[in-house]
């Protein structure tokens, strides 16, 4: 097999859906780029590189550059989903979710429900998550976690390419709408992927490792950190369980509450800030329904409740790391009452 | 264009639906019979049922808070609107919606809307459907004075001529965004040179004439059928109601809803031009007034009589699958 990037991986999803299926279309500000330009069309392919070429297989029809207008992007893909297109919109960072969130979350969250059951909105959000490129508070953020506390809407989270993959293709033929998360300092990160379409169910988290003693569960970028900790940890005679959930809606709660059925212990790693996250969600699952198995207090090993800083010294404190991890693990390691 | 005596007196009907409509969901709502709130579109029925009057069910609109007219106007089902406004089972919406929430993709209505200037992305995505597709449906957008001053407005007005969809977008002002003047809110006291600002083609009419807008959506509609882009129409409409039924209206001038109803109701116009021009028989319009009279009776009747939605509804229909 040969082994991709997420970037390669997320194109071929896209490549594959669209050759599949002609009701996908692509849309966002410079999905291909150029328009309007000496340069002409396909002179950017995306600021995330992920949809470059697209264009000259598909063309302008089905690979739409808009204006800046993130607003419109968001509800002409809900009401494009909504009247018989499966829209793959571009919200080039999360961040930007300030200027259009009606669109997403009173509108193409809520038709099925207020609609009571008629309406299927097949939308895919494809979004840039994540912080560690100085980009500072307002390109930086990881807010899967607002996006999840949303009903109506499914939320990806993917750390490897092969997931990505067949995470992407299972979202465009899903017939909810669905914000897919990718961080932005893993476009490049390898792995085997497949050449040939396949999905992933949503709601099935990915056991990374198996462990007795401690479980892990981590997002994204913080699945290899994890799993970082997690082989020195070994190393000092503590075994690790890490779980990447994939999905965090819906959430696969059995795995992680089977899990810590086992070990009786809890880290929860999430890049996000702390308050109503990931992180404390999982935290009062595992307290609320698993509490008799635990053995130490759950951990949460997570952002500040800051802004995401500037400086490069400063962010690298903002961002959980390998280190903090293993610290939280041998602290409910050792945990005695 | 000529409208013949069949299309003449559907638009008499559906005018006098909502206008029926209108007045009996006022009635049933201070009864207490109707939930949460409700916003009424008497007074505007000329623009509805003139705009859709040029549309096919294949067509979407996307409406406001003020939806009924529009929903009616489109096609929905009476009954089925009663039994939504009313909560109860076999509703639209299954009772799930309510009144700022009623639709049926079916008729290719998208939906009344609780946030003002909700909409008009949504229409620029079906209108998107449409070329994509190349069904040669359109999409209306009814926008009121109050959403013309939204952001979303502005941004589906662009890509709409960025990517030259058949989009239409109907600006109906009815001189009030809930309690303020659009004399106020309005900053350059024209819409639709606004929106011509926008690079598309639009135009004023005046919407207590059912046969002005009507007229003035048919160039738009054909224009956008035939490829040519977007427009927008500002209807010059007035509401006979406060914003919200129940509002006291302390903002509105002493005798002007009074003189509204005498000067300006479109149901007047329309039955004096059409009776006057020999188009359509006084009898033959009295005829369809019993008709609606009795379906309304019949719709509140029957959204008396429905049962509740079942508890078990509460958790359904939030995903297709999860």
């Amino acid at each position: 097999m040969t082994q991709k990037t997420i970037r390669q991986a997320l194109h071929e999803a896209l490549a594959h859906e669209m050759r599949r299926d002609p009701r996908v279309i692509v849309i966002g500000e410079d999905v291909s780029g150029g328009a309007g330009t000496a340069g002409g069309r396909d002179a950017a392919g995306g600021v995330l590189g992920v949809t470059k070429g697209l264009i000259g297989e598909f063309g302008e029809a089905r690979v739409i550059d808009t204006p800046i207008t993130e607003s419109a992007i968001m509800g002409a893909a809900a009401g494009a989903a909504v009247t018989g297109l499966r829209p793959v919109a571009e919200l080039m960072f999360s961040d930007f979710l300030g200027v259009c969130f009606d669109q997403i979350f009173n509108q193409a969250a809520k038709f099925r429900y207020m609609f009571g059951g008629k309406a299927r909105t097949p939308l895919v959000i494809r979004t840039m998550i994540g912080a560690g490129r100085s980009a500072a508070a307002q390109h930086s953020q990881s807010p899967y976690h607002i996006f999840t506390s949303v009903p109506g809407l499914k939320v990806v989270v993917p750390s490897n390419a092969y997931d990505a993959k067949g995470l992407l293709i299972q979202a465009i033929r899903d017939d909810d709408p669905v914000v897919f998360c990718e961080h932005k300092l893993m476009y490049d990160l390898k792995c085997e992927v497949p050449d040939e379409a396949y999905t992933i169910p949503f709601g099935e988290a990915n056991v990374v490792r198996d462990g007795r003693d401690v479980t892990i569960v981590a997002l994204a970028r913080m699945v290899h950190y994890a799993n970082e900790a997690a082989d020195k940890l070994a190393g000092e005679g503590i075994e690790c369980e890490l779980i990447d959930p994939r999905t965090t809606s819906p959430l696969d709660e059995d795995t992680i509450l089977d899990s810590v059925a086992r070990t009786g212990r809890l880290v929860v790693v999430d890049e996000a800030t702390p308050r109503c996250s990931m992180a404390t969600d999982i935290a009062a699952l595992v307290a609320e329904k698993a509490f008799g198995a635990l053995k130490a207090p759950i951990l949460r090993v997570t952002a500040p409740h800051t802004p995401v800083p500037f400086a490069p010294v400063l962010e690298k404190l903002y961002i959980p790391d390998p280190e903090r991890i293993a610290a939280a693990v041998r602290e409910v390691f050792g945990y005695r009452r | 264009m000529q409208l013949n005596r069949e299309s003449l007196l559907k638009a008499w009907r559906d005018m006098v639906t909502i206008r029926r409509f209108e007045e009996r969901v006022q009635d049933e709502f201070s009864k207490g019979g109707i939930p949460g709130f409700v916003h009424l579109y008497a007074g505007q029925e000329a623009s509805a049922v003139g705009v859709c009057a040029n549309l096919g069910p294949r067509d979407h609109i996307a409406s406001t808070h003020r939806g009924h007219g529009h929903s009616i106007a489109k096609g929905c089902d009476v009954t089925g609107m009663m039994l939504e406004l009313f909560a109860k089972q076999g509703g639209l919406c299954a009772g799930k919606g309510g009144s700022m929430h009623i639709a049926d993709l079916d008729q290719g209505m998208l939906g009344a809307n609780g946030i003002v200037g909700g909409g008009p992305p949504l229409v620029v995505g079906a209108a998107l459907t449409a070329k994509t597709l190349q069904t040669g449906n359109v999409a209306v957008a009814f926008i009121g004075d109050g959403a013309s001053n939204q952001g979303t407005t502005f941004e589906a007005m662009n890509l709409a001529v960025v990517l030259q969809l058949p989009a239409i977008f109907i600006f109906e002002n009815n001189g009030y965004g809930e309690y303020t003047g659009a004399a106020y809110a309005v900053g350059s006291h024209d819409i639709a040179g606004r929106a011509a600002g926008f690079g598309m083609p639009a135009t004023k009419c005046d919407g207590d004439d059912f046969f002005a807008v009507n007229e003035a959506t048919r160039e738009a509609v054909e224009r956008a059928r035939a490829g040519g882009g977007p427009s927008a129409i500002e209807v010059d409409t007035c509401r006979f109601y406060g914003h919200h039924s129940g509002d006291a209206q302390l903002y509105r001038g002493k005798d002007e809803v009074r003189r509204l109803r005498e000067e300006r109701d479109c149901l007047k116009h329309f039955r004096r031009r059409v009776t006057e021009a020999g188009l359509l028989e006084i009898h033959e319009l009295d005829s369809v007034d019993a008709e609606v009279a009795s379906l309304i009776d019949q719709a509140v009747a029957a959204a008396r009589a429905a049962p509740s939605p079942d508890a078990s509804a509460l958790l359904t229909d939030v995903y297709v699958s999860y």
